[in-house]
């Protein structure tokens, strides 16, 4: 079993998001890349799956864009135990999901798979999740919030869990070929040491592929905007004695929190 | 191309979904200045009977096969496919959830049609629909609008009052057969979640933890809280994925929706899955270190503040 997980980097939200001048983008000069949560548990359960005996390749794509550190990402993908990464695409700012499926499902036609994992969405995916995206144009299988994948001995399917609303979970016996949009992995993502990491940067080999021009989102965005936060919000403040004591306040207006027995 | 508004409907166990009906009743509202009718799509087998209650479309169409008696994601975008082709509506509005999201983007992919995702609000207007659609945890919204003029929108569940779309009505169905199969995808069971030793929907305290919690030994430092305030504890999903708590204590999309008397949010950052769980409780509280953080968007009264620090001292001064 081959395996073709595809990443990418997203802003990293413990930073302030900024609106651009044009009020309709994010102001990347100064913000941080992180990879993208889900894209990491898709590579996680890569990772598992290959070593729980049914043996194959991980291949690690990742999409090339001057605003994050795609080669940091790709040595921590090696580092954590992937056997192949390639960068797809030179972006000058991150694509839209439409043209990063483009880029993934060219790159794809070169490399040999029998499932694909991707994160089931990202913070950024305002025109839609990459996943299916690739799916289609590859005219492959493809689930969303795929919360389990069980592999099958004789390689021709897998069995995946979607989740819904309610913790209720369909599963579904899915032919391969594939993609699978990975809403969470079995393990926490394994950690790789920073010092391993820096070290493959230098010596690992990072492949490139270029991508073709994509087809673009199709939306036209009018404006960006960092919605009023708090504004409904009564704030309280003060020590924490004085926080303690306002929230019994609140609380025991209502009844609730006064019949403890003393 | 027609004015029409499809929406593409979510059935579960005999009855349609919820966010079926909040989609519908936006469709319905919307359809005039479409200049076309609200249009439910409904896929199954044997599913006319339903189509009774989808009295808020002025249409339904019932695309109806063997194939298409549990919900799979090759089967759908095989019916679908050919019928938005031909039929060509204004607008194909989606529920942004497990099956939605393959269904509206495979859609997208298949058929060139732009797809805007996580959208809370839709409008018409003299240039066409306006979709407001939320980034990045809900830290972003960003108003769009099909290039063309068309378009696919996934829409948050709770966007839309579902009592808009439950209205009665008599739709025009026409039922057909579905233009192709494929089975690459197999749907095998619907499993559901194990009754949990607290039902979490019927509580009406809940503390409810986030990552903001730091350390699993600190949940013990929540239980108490819920003790003392004769509640019980609750999630947000990176809990229950960790195994922090049960699964049947996680609030949100993917969780419960509760709608308890107080709902305590501690260390929560209030992304978009998790606020649709708890959004509708009658008093939020919330404590979070982070002051930008979308929880105090739902929230009545707000902290900023370390949940390690409050929760004791709060459990100290309720007597806990």
């Amino acid at each position: 079993m081959d395996y073709v997980v595809l990443l990418k980097q997203v802003p990293d939200l413990a930073e302030e998001l900024e609106i651009d001048a044009d009020g309709t983008g994010l102001d990347r000069e100064w913000l941080p890349f992180v990879a993208s949560e889900w894209d990491e548990y898709a590579l996680e359960e890569a990772l598992l799956l290959r070593d729980q005996g049914h043996g194959g390749t991980v291949t690690c794509l990742a999409l090339g864009v001057a605003t994050g550190e795609v080669d940091e990402l790709l040595a921590t993908c090696l580092a954590r135990g992937a056997d192949r990464v390639v960068k797809v695409g030179a972006f000058e700012a991150p694509p839209d999901s439409h043209t990063a499926a483009a880029a993934f499902a060219g790159a794809l036609a070169h490399i040999h798979y029998d499932l694909i994992l991707t994160g089931v969405q990202a913070i950024d995916d305002l025109d839609g999740q990459v996943g299916p995206l690739v799916a289609t144009r590859l005219d492959l299988p493809h689930v969303s919030v795929v919360t389990h994948i069980g592999l099958a001995h004789h390689h021709t399917t897998v069995t995946a869990h979607q989740e819904y609303a309610g913790g209720i979970v369909a599963e579904f016996e899915v032919q391969l070929p594939a993609v699978l949009g990975v809403q969470t992995s079995r393990e926490t993502p394994r950690y790789a040491p920073v010092s391993r990491i820096r070290q493959l940067m230098k010596t690992a080999t990072i492949e490139a592929m270029a991508a073709g021009g994509g087809p673009g989102s199709g939306l036209v965005i009018e404006a960006m905007a960092i919605p009023e936060t708090g504004s409904s919000a009564e704030m309280i403040s003060g020590n924490t004695q004085a926080i303690a004591e306002r929230i019994a306040a609140i609380l025991a207006e209502r009844g609730i929190g006064t019949a403890v027995a003393r | 191309m027609s004015g029409d508004i499809f929406v593409i409907a979510e059935h579960r166990d005999g009855a349609i979904l919820d966010t079926t009906y909040e989609l519908l009743g936006r469709a319905r509202a919307l359809a005039g200045q479409a200049g076309g009718e609200a249009v439910a799509v409904l896929l199954g087998s044997g599913v006319a009977g339903l189509a009774g209650s989808l009295g808020a479309a002025a249409r339904v169409i019932v695309v109806d096969g063997p194939g298409l008696a549990s919900f799979s994601p090759t089967a759908y975008q095989a019916a679908l496919v050919p019928l938005v082709r031909e039929r060509q509506p204004a607008l194909v509005l989606v529920a942004n959830g497990g099956s939605g999201m393959d269904v509206a983007a495979g859609l997208s992919a298949a058929l060139d049609l732009p797809l805007a995702a996580y959208a809370i609000d839709l409008t018409i207007d003299g240039n066409g629909p306006l979709v407001t659609c939320q980034l990045y945890a809900g830290k972003i919204q960003a108003k769009v609008r099909f290039a063309g003029g068309r378009g696919i929108v996934t829409a948050v569940a709770g966007s839309f009052p579902a009592e808009a779309g439950m209205s009665s009505g008599s739709p025009a169905i026409e039922t057909i057969a579905p233009a192709a199969t494929d089975d690459r995808i197999r749907f095998v069971d619907l499993l559901r979640p194990e009754a949990g030793d607290v039902d979490i929907t019927r509580e009406s305290v809940l503390v409810s933890v986030g990552r903001g919690i730091g350390e699993q030994e600190n949940i013990e430092l929540v239980e108490a809280l819920a003790s003392a305030l004769g509640g019980a504890v609750s999630s947000s999903r990176p809990i229950a994925d960790l195994g922090w708590l049960p699964r049947t204590r996680q609030v949100g999309k993917s969780g419960l929706k509760v709608k308890p008397r107080v709902y305590l949010a501690l260390g929560i950052s209030g992304a978009p899955e998790h606020l649709e769980g708890m959004r509708g409780a009658e008093l939020i509280i919330a404590v979070n270190s982070d002051a930008r953080a979308p929880i105090f968007s739902v929230a009545h009264y707000g902290v900023v503040a370390d949940l390690l620090d409050v929760v004791p001292a709060l459990t100290a001064r309720l007597g806990g």
